[in-house]
């Protein structure tokens, strides 16, 4: 699955190509190798650990954006069965930038909503790169409002560079159309589970972010500026963004140490993009556990248990 | 040749003082950027800020937006103490520690944002007006506390809120904390709504970003001053991504009427007596008692 290799990767997968090399010549030839890929494979998980042990915060930014790395379809197909889609704002379109419908994870059905990102080019294009138009968190909302009526707990997945920035986006409300959502959300009577998947990009992750629980897979990012921009601005230099990224702590792991979010999700390891089906069996998993907790409590409940906690959210001292 | 040369001097020398106007007490001018006609500052200052040639509405700092909408004497500031704990530990090519200071010195606030509640025309209405001059209007921790803490005590009191918004956005140096003030400020708005009390939300110039993608298009009534850049992204952003000149006032406050995101367009002079008009219809309920 991947086609693209990021530099850090790079050793790791020079040696997996060696080891894949050997046991295809020991299958052609009849030769035994065994012992050669067997020291190989040691070889190859120690320099994974090494390699992944000590990721700074601009490398983990680039796992999160990987071109191979799943993306919300990837783990609906994965980790649910029954999807059935649900399209439109009923106001002006549907944003191919954000998928939703019901789906059922172990069997229960789910209101489940995620940005989308494309894989090829003309994917790509056709999800906008993962940047939504306000259409897409209408129609957002509306589900999580559908799934409210029908007593269903919404789990959103969150993986986009960002809300789009044009000129339709901003005639037709982007701000509002974010603003709108983070008020919603915080008082629908259901459980919502959010879990940033890849790049959480500022508002326009945030809109389909205010979960009762929040949660981030370990190599994913969220932040209130990409590190670009933030480089851009800060620093006046785009060879910044390194700095950036660190500066930012928009990491899982930052962000855990923060309080913003409540719990990091393993990867498989090498990132979610070396092993898709097994990174959506460990969400999936994870995701059981949370909405069986949350399925314990009232709509009252969990609309005063979500305020609390985004209620809490900030850093001041009173004098 | 000459005369022109000797007709230049003069200019130079006033635009000299010009730039150094900031060190300089009241009494000097100033050149209206977009009029370019020169005003006395004490002119300008007595007019908040706007062009008393043109009518160009320039930035007006939160403690004169108070006194343009509260009635003398009756304002009580609250949460003047709070301010930022640089959770992140900040530094680009300046530490954010400094930055907070030279803002507050500049500024004479904690942070970007005076809250409090006093009278309008009489009503006790709670407000949160922000500054521009304290790091552009950022929204921190702190700012998008205040802010809570007002919609909050609106809720309490039963008192109507006005919150006016003049802000760059989200603050980048408090990283994903400042993010999720977006989220809190727009969860008290919803209280606001929950509980009927009326939230007016008045855009100044610049509204954008994480400010105007939470609280300040959640009002029951927006207003927006004329001539006002508001927006989500800014033209620069969206100019870069699609590589095409922007319409004419394209993100101003009349092309966001045209579109439907605000209600009105207000002069800032006009805008206390708008306000307690619309304030007269919308506490209909609070002052029946309704809800109580």
């Amino acid at each position: 699955m991947a086609v693209t290799c990021l530099d850090f990767e790079e050793s790791i997968v020079e040696l997996e190509t060696k080891i894949e090399e050997l046991r295809e010549k020991s299958r052609r030839e009849g030769v035994d190798f065994s012992s050669e890929t067997k020291k190989l494979h040691k070889k190859v998980n120690r320099l994974r650990h090494d390699v992944f042990k000590k990721l700074t915060s601009w490398q983990r930014a680039r796992l999160a954006r990987h071109p191979s790395r799943p993306y919300t379809l990837d783990y609906i197909q994965f980790m649910t069965t029954d999807f059935v889609e649900l399209h439109g704002d009923r106001a002006f379109g549907d944003c191919h930038s954000i998928v939703g419908g019901f789906a059922k994870i172990d069997g229960k059905p789910v209101m489940l909503i995620g940005s989308q990102k494309g894989r090829q080019t003309k994917d790509k294009i056709y999800r906008n790169f993962g940047m939504a138009h306000p259409e897409g968190y209408r129609k957002a909302l509306r589900l999580m409002k559908m799934a409210e009526k029908f007593h269903l707990p919404v789990v959103t997945l969150l993986d986009t560079p960002g809300a789009y920035p044009g000129v339709g986006a901003e005639e037709r409300g982007q701000s509002e159309a974010i603003a709108r959502n983070l008020m919603e959300m915080s008082s629908i009577g259901t459980p919502i589970v959010s879990v940033v998947i890849g790049e959480g990009g500022s508002g326009g992750a945030l809109a389909l972010g205010v979960g009762n629980r929040v949660l981030m897979l370990e190599h994913s990012i969220y932040s209130v500026i990409s590190p670009e921009g933030c480089a851009a601005i800060l620093w006046n230099s785009c060879d910044k963004v390194e700095e950036a990224a660190t500066a930012l702590q928009l990491t899982a792991q930052d962000l855990i140490r923060l309080n913003v979010i409540d719990e990091i999700i393993k990867e498989p390891l090498g990132g979610a993009h070396r092993a898709p089906e097994r990174a959506a069996h460990i969400l999936r998993r994870v995701l059981r556990r949370h909405l069986a907790e949350l399925g314990e409590m009232s709509s009252e409940e969990l609309i005063s248990h979500r305020r609390g906690k985004i209620r809490r959210m900030g850093d001041i001292a009173m004098a | 040749m000459s005369w022109f040369t000797k007709a230049k001097k003069p200019l130079e020398a006033i635009k000299e003082l010009r730039d150094k106007k900031k060190d300089i007490p009241a009494g000097l001018w100033r050149k209206c950027d977009r009029c370019k006609e020169i005003v006395y500052i004490t002119e300008l200052e007595r007019n908040f800020n706007v062009c008393p040639k043109c009518d160009q509405h320039h930035r007006l700092s939160a403690r004169r937006r108070i006194e343009l909408l509260i009635d003398d004497g009756t304002f009580v500031e609250k949460d003047a103490a709070l301010h930022s704990l640089d959770p992140l530990k900040f530094k680009d090519s300046k530490k954010y520690k400094d930055r907070l200071v030279s803002s507050q010195k500049k500024t004479g606030l904690k942070d970007g944002i005076i809250t409090g509640w006093g009278k309008m025309n009489g009503r006790p209405v709670d407000i949160a007006a922000m500054d521009f001059d304290f790091m552009g209007g950022s929204m921190g921790s702190v700012v998008g506390e205040k802010i809570t803490r007002a919609m909050e005590r609106g809720a309490t009191n039963r008192r109507p809120v006005i919150v006016v918004a003049c802000s760059g956005g989200a603050r980048m140096q408090e990283g994903t904390l400042s993010l999720m003030q977006m989220a809190k400020t727009s969860s008290a708005a919803g209280l606001l709504a929950e509980k009927k009390i009326p939230y007016i939300s008045v855009l100044a110039d610049p509204t954008s970003g994480g400010v105007t993608a939470s609280f300040a298009m959640l009002g029951d009534v927006i207003i927006a001053e004329p001539g006002a850049l508001i927006c989500f992204a800014g033209p620069r952003v969206i100019a870069q991504t699609i590589r095409e000149t922007l319409p004419e006032g394209f993100q101003r406050s009349e092309f966001l009427l045209e579109h439907g995101f605000v209600d009105m367009v207000t002069h800032r002079l006009e805008m206390k007596a708008s306000i307690s008009t619309l304030l007269d219809y919308m506490c209909h309920g609070l002052d029946a008692g309704a809800g109580r």
